[in-house]
């Protein structure tokens, strides 16, 4: 279940775009590959569902210059700290930029939201989109906040990248 | 589970007949899409489905770990008293379940089990020592949408489910089965497809042994072409199932859902509206939560009360069944294509989906073809913008194969969120949060056709 459409060259590289493991949602995963194809990326989308070690593999194979995890049915903060600390394990993978978005939660309350992405940005994400827009990735890659570069800036475990952050949508909107 | 061979504690309810009686006296039963971790969270939630001033049936959805059989998350999760999506329903024990349902669950009150899982053995063998006998389903459905089991396995894996469930009337609880057929991947399938799943899937679990059925179909984007829809659904039934087998499940809107309170009820009203009209017997609710969380209990009882009230003041609107239409010949084509493709069902639905004679618009599912798109027309009917190879050579086609970009796609997703909430919500874009962003921002028109959703 890979989403690789034949159009080359990319000439702002590959980006992987995937499910966590316990996540069927697809139609989010589909919009964030247009967007980002739109941007001149390189879309490998691997779909819902995504074991960890999958995840892994995949990634360490194509050497991407991002990674972006997508999850929308409330355990994204739980598949995700558990499949940070994975990905980050590899010496290939120890500076590649991984971001993690989507409705992150079962419970929508902003003061635990923003904890968790806290934590996920610990454990290993480069940035946290929690009820976030789609869009929101389209800025944050354009804002010039390096993707898949050394800013020099060093916060987290993964040394050398952009300034690790996180975008929320404001809570408890109808 | 140690209390396997223990006597069960609960008696099957005959599920169909519950709702085959309510219809015939003219009321439409309502029923919540409700799933909580905590048991005695799940109890209350089934405690005030059942004292809502609306006939009612009672709903455990179940968490994404149960459905994947991924025990170690599970066990992670409840250990780490983690919030989850759903009822844990393996996991629990029998006992605490049985006294979860205790006083609620019974003749006047029938529960049904929602899970999602191409992987259901545990499930079922839970639902059977439970005496929980209503539950939903189907090989097609509960895989192409739910992760990444290949079709085979997922229809032996049903075959042998169905099967085993079946079992159950011996023991003097008609077990009773709802396609998920006519729902599919929540949104943008054109009608006749869902309708040819909803029935093939029906006919499975009949060939299987089942024979309380219910078909389901989620309401689109366009009241007629859903009131077409129906009405193909309940002709094709008519034509291919036994009578006084099975009954029709009107889903509310399963896509993108609109963002406020108004245009929550008023997508929920017009679900109510379509289910009477059409002669549904049963309609499946959506709250004003929808589009951010899973609904808390409050909001799925103002949901059914509010449905069950538009649906009193609602009449049958004295439409035929028999009614040909657009809907109908491609539904039937579909069906009987299918079932040319060999007398074992699970077989044929497997050669289907290889030949691309069933072939859902956006699903990413490696045994999904992938070649078929859909779009909203002018009028905001859902249509083939490519049909790929189904076997439509007479029928439903609008014109040439066109291709989709994504603007279309994003604006189509958006079309019934956009429509119920209204222009004062044109703000909205990629989701239901706050801040203002522009729709367009990041879509430009004349943006690449979206790709074919598989590849090396
Ligand atoms: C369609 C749908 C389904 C379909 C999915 C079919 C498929 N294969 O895709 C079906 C019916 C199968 C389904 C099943 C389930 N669903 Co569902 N589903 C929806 C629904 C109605 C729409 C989702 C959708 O299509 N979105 C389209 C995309 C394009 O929009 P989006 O979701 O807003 O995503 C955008 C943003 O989140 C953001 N974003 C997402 N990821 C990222 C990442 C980054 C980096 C960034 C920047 C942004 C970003 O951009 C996305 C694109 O614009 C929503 C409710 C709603 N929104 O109206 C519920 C919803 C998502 N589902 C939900 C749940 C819980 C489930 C189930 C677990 C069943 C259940 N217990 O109710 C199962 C999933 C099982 C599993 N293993 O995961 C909940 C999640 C609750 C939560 N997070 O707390 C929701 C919110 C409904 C609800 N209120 O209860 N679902």
């Amino acid at each position: 279940m890979v989403n690789e459409p034949a159009r080359l060259p990319a000439p702002r590289g590959t980006v992987i775009v995937s499910s966590v493991a316990s996540d069927a949602h697809t139609w989010n995963l589909v919009l964030l590959q247009l967007l980002l194809e739109e941007m001149g990326y390189h879309v490998i989308n691997l779909g819902p569902c995504v074991p960890d070690a999958l995840l892994v593999e995949e990634c360490v194979l194509r050497q991407p210059t991002m990674v972006v995890i997508s999850s929308i049915n409330g355990h994204g903060y739980a598949d995700g700290l558990r499949l940070a600390p994975r990905l980050r394990a590899r010496p290939e993978l120890a500076a590649t930029p991984i971001v993690i978005g989507g409705k992150l939660g079962v419970v929508e309350d902003a003061t635990e939201r923003d904890r968790q992405s806290a934590v996920l940005l610990e454990a290993g994400f480069d940035a946290v989109f929690a009820d976030a827009h789609a869009t929101d990735l389209c800025r944050y890659l354009r804002s010039g906040e390096p993707v898949g570069q050394s800013t020099g800036t060093s916060v987290g475990p993964s040394a050398g990248q952009a300034v690790p952050r996180t975008v929320a949508g404001a809570p408890g909107r109808p | 589970m140690n209390s396997r061979h223990r006597v069960p504690a609960l008696r099957g309810v005959d599920f169909g007949e519950f709702v085959r009686r309510r219809a015939a006296a003219g009321t439409l039963v309502v029923q919540p899409r409700m799933g909580f971790d905590d048991p005695r969270k799940m109890r209350a939630g089934l405690s005030a489905t059942k004292s809502a001033a609306a006939a009612t049936v009672g709903t455990v959805t179940l968490d994404s770990y149960t459905r994947l059989r991924d025990d170690a998350a599970l066990a992670d999760a409840l250990a780490r008293g983690r919030p989850l999506n759903g009822y844990p329903i393996v996991a629990h024990d029998r006992a605490v379940t049985e006294a979860m349902l205790a006083g609620l669950y019974g003749p006047d009150f029938p529960v049904q089990v929602r899970h999602g899982s191409a992987v259901p053995q545990d499930i079922f063998e839970a639902l059977v020592a439970l005496r929980l006998n209503a539950t939903e389903g189907g090989p097609v459905s509960y895989c192409l949408p739910y992760g990444r089991t290949p079709l085979a396995e997922s229809v032996r894996n049903w075959t042998q489910c169905v099967r085993r469930f079946a079992e159950l009337r011996e023991e003097g609880a008609e077990p009773h089965l709802e396609t998920f057929g006519g729902c599919l991947m929540g949104q943008l399938c054109p009608p006749g497809l869902l309708v040819a799943v909803s029935v093939l899937e029906a006919l499975f679990f009949q060939q299987h042994g089942v024979r309380s059925v219910s078909l389901s179909y989620a309401q689109q984007t366009h009241a007629g072409q859903d009131r077409e829809a129906v009405a193909a659904l309940r002709r094709l039934c008519g034509e291919l199932l036994p009578a006084g087998s099975w009954h029709v499940v009107v889903y509310a809107y399963m896509g993108l859902y609109p963002v406020t309170v108004q245009g929550a009820y008023r997508l929920l009203g017009a679900a109510a509206e379509l289910a009477v009209r059409s002669g549904a017997e049963r309609l499946i609710v959506k709250t004003v939560a929808e589009s951010r969380q899973i609904p808390p209990i409050e909001e799925n009882v103002a949901a059914l009360e509010f449905a069950a009230a538009t649906a009193a003041r609602t009449v049958r609107d004295g439409r035929s069944d028999a009614e040909d239409s657009e809907t109908y010949q491609e539904a039937a084509a579909l069906v009987h294509a299918v079932l040319g493709l060999g007398r074992d069902l699970g077989g044929a639905l497997v050669r289907a989906f290889e030949r691309g004679y069933l072939d859902v618009p956006y699903c990413v599912h490696p045994d999904n073809r992938g070649r078929t798109r859909s779009h909203l027309d002018g009028e905001g009917r859902l249509r083939w913008a490519d049909p790929g190879a189904l076997p439509l050579a007479r029928h439903g086609r609008t014109g040439a194969a066109r291709r989709v970009t994504s603007a279309e796609l994003h604006a189509d997703l958006h079309f019934v969120r956009r429509a119920f909430d209204g222009a004062d919500e044109e703000r909205v874009a990629l989701t239901g949060g706050s801040a203002a962003v522009p729709v367009q921002d990041g879509l430009p028109n004349g943006s690449p056709e979206i790709a074919r959703a598989e590849g090396s």
